[in-house]
């Protein structure tokens, strides 16, 4: 029995998103991330530093009646590269997804470098490469400098 | 190997043997650049310079090539001419000019600007500076005069001497060398050394490299040493410059225990960080450097238009 089903009988969410093993602390930036203010009225129930047989220590973010898109779960992967998506239907997980961080990341985050081309009025998506996954290190496409961890939840 | 049609955005986007290749086919574009040999390889073909910030040598160098090799050039030397100063984008700009032109050279003060044009253009783009980015035909003519000089460029001693810190040339140098197995020393006024990343970057990859403030220290063992500007503006107190810039000035008498086939470049202009005196001496290549410039690319662009 995973940590997640425990979790899922202790709270019961019928429908909606779990999303789990998120790296310890980091709760706060993803829903910073997902852009969930608390201001919809939607039930977020947020655990964190709870004990994870994986990780030692884990924060858990539960959101009911809402699915996560594709775009939604990358972006999360740039805080918590750990976490896993647990979509629940009727009280039953019907998906479960891991929050692979892909190789680019389109157009989520900005440029660390003031003096990119990304960060002008010209129409450059900001572009980058995964350089490393922890701590979260990409490579910007257009000005090849680095955007780390810190300036990176910054923007979150 | 063929490179029609290619951008040069980055050396880093050149194979070695794609640097070799260009390097071989230099050799013939020679008695060209020097006007020895009429060419009318590029008759018809346009290329275009965009300098969103002056340069005049690189600038006159590509006119120079390009105008060896029969073509003509279009552009402008500054953006204030330009439509830039009204506002457009660099992207609308790059669009108009590549409906006028075979070429695209472009010089940008945004890092990054020449990546954004390549991806942009349907023609070819050649990154004549992007900001602190790139800048490969320096790189490549940088190397190209050590090959013309030495006779090769690999298992050289290459000292990069200066400002290390803010030169982009000594960072693409610093990179580019070390892909051809040359061990490099790094020799620069404290303050202003290497950044840690690129020697920690050039380290992991295996690389040799010795890091001194005191150049009499290493020059028996240099065949190349590169000399770049210090600039005043990097010194809060003036006093500090003008000590610095005493010390690591070039003289003759700096170079008392070089080897004889040393090899003295630099990217140009500079002040008196290399004294006058040098000139005549066998040691001095920076002018040969400025003609390999126009060397280099006229292949380039004789190689991507095809
Ligand atoms: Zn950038």
């Amino acid at each position: 029995m995973g940590d997640v089903e425990k979790e899922l009988r202790v709270s019961k969410i019928k429908t909606g998103t779990v999303i789990d093993h998120i790296t310890s602390g980091k709760a706060l930036a993803v829903l910073r991330i997902l852009n969930i203010t608390g201001q919809t009225g939607a039930i977020i129930s947020i655990l964190m530093n709870v004990p994870s047989k994986m990780h030692g220590k884990k924060d858990v973010i539960k959101v009911e009646n809402r699915k996560l898109t594709k775009e939604e779960v990358n972006k999360i992967a740039l805080a918590a590269p750990d976490a896993t998506i647990n979509i629940i239907k009727n009280f039953k997980v019907t998906e479960k997804k891991s929050v692979e961080l892909p190789e680019f990341i389109e157009g989520i985050i900005k440029c660390s470098n003031p003096g990119c081309i990304t960060n002008t009025s010209e129409p450059a998506i900001p572009r980058f490469r995964i350089v490393s996954k922890t701590p979260v290190n990409l490579r910007c496409v257009y000005c090849e400098r680095i955007t780390g961890e810190k300036e990176l939840l910054a923007q979150f | 190997m063929r490179l029609k049609g290619r951008d040069i955005i980055s050396l880093e986007d050149l194979s070695n043997e794609e640097i070799s290749f260009i390097f071989n086919t230099a050799d013939k574009f020679e008695p060209i650049a020097r006007g020895k040999k009429k060419s009318s390889a590029l008759a018809g073909k346009v290329m275009a310079a965009l300098f969103f910030e002056p340069s005049t040598r690189t600038r006159l160098s590509f006119e120079s090539a390009m105008q060896r090799l029969g073509g003509s050039v279009i552009g402008f030397a500054e953006p204030t001419t330009s439509s830039i100063a009204k506002g457009e984008t660099l992207a609308d700009t790059v669009k108009t000019v590549e409906k006028y032109s075979d070429v695209i050279v472009i010089r940008h003060p945004k890092m990054g600007a020449a990546r954004l044009a390549a991806e942009v253009a349907e023609i070819p783009v050649i990154n004549a500076g992007d900001g602190a980015g790139h800048h490969p035909t320096q790189t490549m003519l940088d190397l190209y005069t050590i090959r013309k000089t030495m006779g090769k460029f690999e298992n050289l001693n290459i000292g990069l001497i200066g400002d290390l810190k803010y030169g982009r040339t000594v960072h693409s140098l610093a990179y580019a060398a070390s892909r051809f197995n040359n061990k490099l020393f790094l020799i620069s006024p404290p303050g202003l050394e290497m950044p840690r990343e690129i020697v920690g970057d050039l380290s992991a990859q295996g690389k040799e490299i010795s890091e001194t403030f005191d150049l009499s220290k290493v020059i028996p063992k240099l065949d190349i040493l590169y000399v770049t500007r210090i600039q005043k503006e990097r010194f809060s107190d003036p006093a500090e410059y003008a000590k610095v810039k005493n010390t690591y000035k070039i003289e003759l008498k700096t170079l008392e225990t070089a080897k004889p086939t040393l090899c003295v470049l630099h990217p140009l202009p500079r002040v008196d960080e290399i004294s006058s005196e040098l000139d005549s001496s066998p040691y001095a290549k920076y002018f040969d450097q400025v003609f390999y410039g126009v060397v280099i690319r006229a292949t380039i662009l004789s190689l991507l238009l095809g």
